[in-house]
This record gives C-alpha cells, sequence and structure tokens, in this order.
C-alpha cells in the first residue's frame, strides 16, 4: 500500500464526524441508522489503516474490521426491527415525535 | 388452707361485689330509670357487712394474729426476676382503713339516693361511686407496691370521673382535669419510688421491702441518702393524693362534684390514701427520720396555710375543703413526729364528721335551691333541724370539743407532738386548732344562725332533706359523736392503741419515741387544756361575730375587723395566691418557654428536615429536565461527553 497513515486517518475523522452529525441532526430514523453504519465504517477504515501501517498489527486489522461488520450488521438489523415496530406504533419515523421515554 | 379460707373469699368478696356493682350498673343502670341505685347500694351493703365480719376477727378475734391475713391470688407479672403477684394483705391497719371506708362508703351511697333522684345520670353516678368503692378498697387491701399503684391511679381516675361528673359545666370539667393533672405530678414521684425499692430490693411484696430495706441500710448496702430519697419519693405521692402543699391547689377545685362525692372521696376516704401510704410504709421512714422531719413540716405548713384560706372563704363546701386540708396535714404532722396511731386515729374521727359534714353542706345546699354561696344563707336551723343537729356535732367535733371524736383525736397529736420534741409542730397545731374553730363556727353562724340572706323567690320552698339523706347524717353524727370515745378512752390505752401499736411500736423504738407514760395530772392534762381553752375561745369569738342561738351576729364587728387586716383579709380570700402563683410559673412562664421549644421545634429541628426533603426534591425536579425522552438529545450528551474526554486526553497527553 502507498501513501501514509494519517491521510487515512483524517478521511477516517471526516467520515466519523459526517456520520455523527447525521446522527444527531436528522430527526428520520432511517438516516440515523445509516449515519451509525457510516460511523462504524469510519471506524473500520482506520482499523484497517492501522492494520496495515503498525507492524505490530500485521495481519490483524482485517480480523477486527471483519468482526465489526458483523456486529454492526447484527445492529443495523436489530435496529431496523426497532424502527419498523416503532413505525407501526406511532405511524411516523420521526424520532423526536418519540417522547414515551421521559415518562 | 384452714380458718382462712372462707375469709379470703370475702377479702376477695369485697373486692368482687363493687366491681359487679359497677358493671351491672354500668350495663343496664340506664334502663333502671329512677331505680338504677338498687344495684349499686345492695352491693356496698353487702361489701359493709362482710367488711364488719372481716374487722371483727382482725381486731377483736385475732383470728390472723398481729401481722394479719396475707394470701397471693395468682402471678401477676413473671417477668424473669420481676415478679410481681396478685396478692392482698389484711392486717390491723387495713381493717381500720375498712372500718372508714365501707361505713361512710355505705352512708354516702345511702345518701345520693336522695340526693341524686333528680339527676337524670344516676345511673352514671352510682355505676362510679361503686368503681371508687372497688378501687378504693383495692387500695387498702393491696399487699404490693404496685397494686397499691394500680390501685392509687384508679381511684384517681374515680376521682376524675366524679369531679367532673357534671361535665357539660365547663368549671366542673376544668376541676378534673385539674385534679388528674395535679395528681400526676405526685405519682411521677411515687412511681419513681417504687423503681427505686425494686432495684435496691429486687421485690415490692411490703413484707420483703419492710425487712430488706432496713437490712440492706444496716449492712451498708444502700446509703443514707438513697433511704431518704426513696421515702421522699414515696411521700411526693402522698402529697399529691392528699393535696399537701405545693400540691394543695386541686381539692378545692373537686368540690365542683356532686356533694356526696365531695363527702366520700375528697373528705372521707381517698384523700387519706396518703396518710394510709406513709403509715404503711413506716419501717421505711424509720430509717429516714430527716424525711419524717420533712413530712411533718409539709403537714404542719398545710395545715395552717390551708385553715386561713378557710376563714375568709365564702362558698359553703370550699370552707370544708379547706378545712379537709387543714386536717389532713394535722395527720402528716402526726406522721411526721413519729406519732402513728395518733394519725390513724385523726384519720378515723375525721373521716366520720368531715363527711357528716360535707352531707350535711349538701343537705344545706338542696334545701336552698342548689346555692352555695353561705352569703345567700342564714336562720335556716329551725327550717331545716336534722340538719342543723348534725352539723352542729360535726362543728363541735372538727372544733375538738369534748367528748366528741375531733377531741380524742386531735389532741393525741398535739400531745404527741409535743412529748416528741417538736414544739414547733405543736406551737402552730395549737393555733391551727384556734382557726378550725372559728371558721366552722363562721359557717355555722352564717348558714345556721345569722340574718336570712336567703333568695326571697326561694325562701318559701325551703324544705328538710327525705329520709334517704337525713338517716345517713344522723348515723355519722353518731359516729363522729362517740368514735373518740369509744376509741380513744382510756387515753393512751384506748381501743386503737391496743389495735395498731403492734404495728407501730417496732417503728415508735427505732425513733426513740413511745417510752413516755400519759399523765393526765401532768403534762398531757396541761396539754389537753390549753388546746381546748384555745378550741373553746376560737368558738366564742365565732359566735360573737356571727352569731349563735341567743347572741345575734355583729356585721359590723365583722367588717371592722376585716378593714383592720385588709392586706391578710384579701390574701387569704385569694388562697394566698397560689393558684394565680401557678397560673403565672406553669401557665405564663411554662407557657413561654414551651412555644420557644415549639418555635425551635418548628424551625430548627422540622426545619431541618424539611430543608433536605425540600433541597432533595428541587433538585430533582431540576435534573428532570434533562430527561426528554428525545433520542438524539441524549445522543448530543453522548457525543458531547465524547468530545470533552476526547479533548481532555489530548490536552493531558501533550503537555
Amino acid at each position: 500500500m502507498t501513501g501514509n497513515l494519517d491521510a487515512y486517518l483524517v478521511l477516517s475523522g471526516l467520515l466519523f464526524s459526517i456520520g455523527t452529525f447525521g446522527f444527531l441532526a436528522r430527526r428520520n430514523a432511517i438516516a440515523m441508522l445509516m449515519s451509525v453504519e457510516l460511523m462504524v465504517n469510519a471506524v473500520n477504515l482506520a482499523i484497517v489503516a492501522f492494520g496495515t501501517f503498525v507492524p505490530e498489527l500485521k495481519g490483524q486489522g482485517t480480523v477486527i474490521a471483519l468482526f465489526v461488520m458483523a456486529v454492526a450488521a447484527a445492529e443495523a438489523t436489530v435496529g431496523l426491527a426497532i424502527v419498523i415496530a416503532i413505525y407501526r406504533n406511532r405511524r411516523t419515523p420521526l424520532v423526536d415525535e418519540y417522547s414515551s421515554m421521559r415518562d | 388452707m384452714d380458718t382462712g379460707s372462707l375469709d379470703q373469699w370475702l377479702v376477695l368478696a369485697l373486692l368482687g361485689l363493687p366491681l359487679a356493682g359497677f358493671g351491672l350498673t354500668a350495663l343496664f343502670g340506664r334502663r333502671m330509670g329512677t331505680k338504677a341505685w338498687i344495684i349499686a347500694v345492695a352491693a356496698i351493703v353487702a361489701v359493709w357487712v362482710a367488711a364488719m365480719y372481716l374487722v371483727d376477727q382482725t381486731l377483736f378475734q385475732h383470728a390472723y394474729g398481729d401481722g394479719g391475713l396475707h394470701f397471693r391470688l395468682y402471678e401477676w407479672i413473671p417477668a424473669g426476676s420481676f415478679q410481681v403477684d396478685v396478692n392482698f394483705g389484711l392486717d390491723a391497719l387495713s381493717a381500720v382503713m375498712l372500718i372508714v371506708v365501707t361505713s361512710v362508703g355505705m352512708l354516702v351511697h345511702i345518701y345520693s339516693v336522695g340526693y341524686m333522684a333528680h339527676d337524670p345520670g344516676r345511673w352514671r353516678f352510682f355505676a362510679y361511686l361503686n368503681f371508687f368503692m372497688f378501687s378504693m378498697l383495692l387500695l387498702v387491701l393491696a399487699d404490693n407496691f404496685l397494686l397499691l399503684f394500680v390501685a392509687w391511679e384508679l381511684v384517681g381516675l374515680s376521682s376524675y370521673l366524679l369531679i367532673g361528673f357534671w361535665y357539660r359545666r365547663r368549671s366542673a370539667a376544668l376541676a378534673a382535669k385539674k385534679a388528674f393533672i395535679v395528681n400526676r405530678v405526685g405519682d411521677l414521684g411515687f412511681a419513681l419510688g417504687i423503681m427505686a425499692i425494686w432495684t435496691t430490693v429486687g421485690t415490692l411484696n411490703f413484707g420483703d421491702v419492710f425487712t430488706r430495706l432496713p437490712q440492706l441500710l444496716a449492712s451498708g448496702g444502700i446509703q443514707e441518702w438513697q433511704m431518704i430519697g426513696i421515702c421522699l419519693l414515696i411521700f411526693a405521692g402522698a402529697v399529691g393524693k392528699s393535696a399537701q402543699f405545693p400540691l394543695h391547689v386541686w381539692l378545692p377545685d373537686a368540690m365542683e362534684g356532686p356533694t356526696p362525692v365531695s363527702a366520700l372521696i375528697h373528705a372521707a376516704t381517698m384523700v387519706n390514701a396518703g396518710v394510709y401510704l406513709i403509715a404503711r410504709t413506716n419501717p421505711l421512714f424509720a430509717e429516714a427520720p430527716e424525711a419524717l422531719v420533712v413530712v411533718a413540716a409539709i403537714g404542719i405548713f398545710t395545715a395552717i396555710l390551708a385553715a386561713s384560706i378557710a376563714l375568709t372563704q365564702t362558698d359553703i363546701k370550699r370552707v370544708l375543703a379547706y378545712s379537709t386540708l387543714s386536717q389532713l396535714g394535722y395527720m402528716f404532722a402526726s406522721l411526721g413526729v413519729g406519732a402513728y396511731v395518733p394519725a390513724i386515729f385523726h384519720l378515723v374521727t375525721h373521716g366520720f364528721f368531715k363527711g357528716l359534714l360535707f352531707l350535711g353542706s349538701g343537705s344545706v345546699i338542696h334545701s336552698v335551691d342548689e346555692e352555695q354561696d353561705m352569703n345567700k344563707m342564714g336562720a335556716l336551723w329551725r327550717r331545716i333541724g336534722i340538719t342543723h343537729v348534725t352539723m352542729l356535732i360535726g362543728s363541735l367535733a372538727i372544733a375538738g370539743i369534748p367528748p366528741l371524736a375531733g377531741f380524742f383525736s386531735k389532741d393525741e397529736i398535739l400531745g404527741d407532738s409535743f412529748k416528741n420534741g417538736f414544739i414547733w409542730v405543736w406551737g402552730i397545731g395549737v393555733v391551727v386548732a384556734l382557726l378550725t374553730a372559728f371558721y366552722m363556727f363562721r359557717l355555722m353562724g352564717k348558714t345556721f344562725y345569722g340574718p336570712s340572706h336567703v333568695d326571697p323567690h326561694v325562701e318559701p320552698h325551703i324544705h328538710e332533706s327525705p329520709k334517704w339523706m337525713t338517716i345517713p347524717l344522723i348515723l355519722l353524727a353518731i359516729a363522729a359523736a362517740v368514735a373518740g370515745l369509744v376509741l380513744g378512752l382510756p387515753f393512751d390505752g384506748g381501743l386503737i392503741h391496743q389495735w395498731l401499736d403492734p404495728l407501730f411500736s417496732a417503728t415508735e423504738s427505732v425513733l426513740g419515741h413511745g417510752g413516755s407514760t400519759f399523765q393526765i395530772a401532768g403534762i398531757d392534762g396541761v396539754l389537753i387544756l390549753v388546746s381546748t381553752a384555745v378550741a373553746a375561745f376560737g368558738l366564742f369569738a365565732a359566735w360573737r361575730l356571727f352569731g349563735f342561738f341567743g347572741i345575734g351576729p355583729q356585721a359590723a364587728r365583722v367588717a371592722a375587723v376585716t378593714d383592720r387586716f385588709k392586706g391578710l383579709y384579701t390574701a387569704s380570700k385569694n388562697k394566698w395566691y397560689f393558684d394565680d402563683l401557678n397560673d403565672l410559673l406553669f401557665v405564663r412562664i411554662g407557657g413561654l418557654l414551651a412555644a420557644g421549644l415549639w418555635w425551635f421545634d418548628v424551625h430548627v429541628i422540622d426545619g431541618t428536615v424539611n430543608g433536605i426533603a425540600s433541597l432533595t426534591q428541587s433538585s430533582g425536579r431540576g435534573l428532570r429536565q434533562v430527561q426528554t425522552g428525545h433520542v438524539q438529545n441524549y445522543a448530543l450528551g453522548i457525543a458531547a461527553g465524547l468530545i470533552v474526554i476526547a479533548l481532555g486526553y489530548i490536552v493531558l497527553v501533550t503537555r
């Protein structure tokens, strides 16, 4: 691989920030889940980059990345299931309409 | 069980009959209407018969020996080392008390049939009266301190119920409360005394306490001050119940109750409980002569204080109430100087003549349409002849005119005070005898002999009381006339001495009294002459001022004497301001203190507690705003926290 670690980490940080912004700013539950995926993938990118550039982690970064993908997939499944369940109840995907957790 | 068995049942009957009478009258009395008295009076007559049999067995047949009849009914409190039985004792002292309690009790019950005939609450009255008889008999028969204390409180309760019998009248309700509360002060001391006895000897039975406590003192197990302390605590109870200074304030107010109650409870029986208690615990007081001096001082001070107040009161029952205080003071003085037998002797005679005087005053009040103010009476002696004659006998008896009952007992008290070396008690006692004769014949003069001040509307209706009331009066008058002769002659060796001397001889020898013999031609004759002369002087002075059969009253001279001693007169009229002093000390100053403590409680103690509560509440309410329920707010919080941690880490690491 060419280039240096910093470029990858900057890209990863940017992607994570975009994901965070999306999670905090979007009101649609589906979009929020997509933002979460973005954050997870930003982290994955950072892990793979570390795995390539740090000699002590040689080859192990990819393994961690695979685990993260699997967990992310499971998380997305559960998250979507919850969103659908709430949607059926409330007839809206907008999270600021869901305030029953307050009570 | 041998011969005692039947007698034990009779002792129990003394308690069971009035209790059953109380229960039945309370349950069915209302339905019996005007006949509500039947059960109660029957119960007391039966009690009187049983009591007279037991008195005969104890005092005349000596069936139980000198120690008396003692038996245990059942084990009451088996709590580890704290063991109390329900046990009864009948000795000479109890028997003498039985004579007074049951005789006066029976006559008052009979009298009440007439007196309460027009009162719709008569069933309640008779139920309470029977309940009182039960409590009082329990008091004289109890053979341990705890049972005595229970009876002590029960008589206090019945006294409260009967003072407040006409509870719709505010003054009666207040007087009942006052009696109960003032008694609590003394009872606190008594209760502490009982606890002190238990912690030192570990038993409450009279016999055991009276032998073991002096032994402990002799062997150094307890100090002398502990003995004196125990005696003074017991005396505190007696001061409350027998209305001695400074707890004397409740008794005059107790006159708010119906007159038979005043006669029975507040003159003849219950108020004697304190005297009985000190006499009963005489082996303890023998070891604490300092406590006895206190008893004598309080007694004689109460005697002169109350006599001086009785001089100016105008309510006929209040004069008698202060007279009762004064005579009780005599009894305590007598106990204090170590003259136990004269004290009990005076208790007996006083029970008869004061019961008589109160019942007589009730008859007077009845005849003038429930008027108690002596300034609205007068010239009644022709109109209510029987009441007049019986009251005259009672007054002569209390004044100490021979050969009536009061003369014998009072002279023994004064004589023994003198001979036992308490000259000051004797001196004050003689002055009290003078005052007694004076205020009694002031009462008689104002009521019976002076010009009539009866309300003109009432005047035509003045009538002698029914037979229910006059017969008890006559019987009591006979008792008041002859009790002294029967019990007191020959001097220092009469029946009362034969009965009671064995009981008190040990104590009297510990105190070093009782050795002297009676000399009618010597010192004793002189003492008798002095006190009789003094009483006669008081009597004649009162006749001159307030009238007697042939002697007209001299209102002008009375006014002149009153004017001359204006300060003393108003002080006496206002009862030496004791009620005002109590009002100032306990109601005003005590009230202020209590208000201060109340403020502290409300603002500091409650303030702290409430402050913590409201702080928690308001902080909770504030923090609740954070909990919006919007998932993105939470996420923002997480993100913000993450940023803070990350920045903090960077700052710390790169520094």
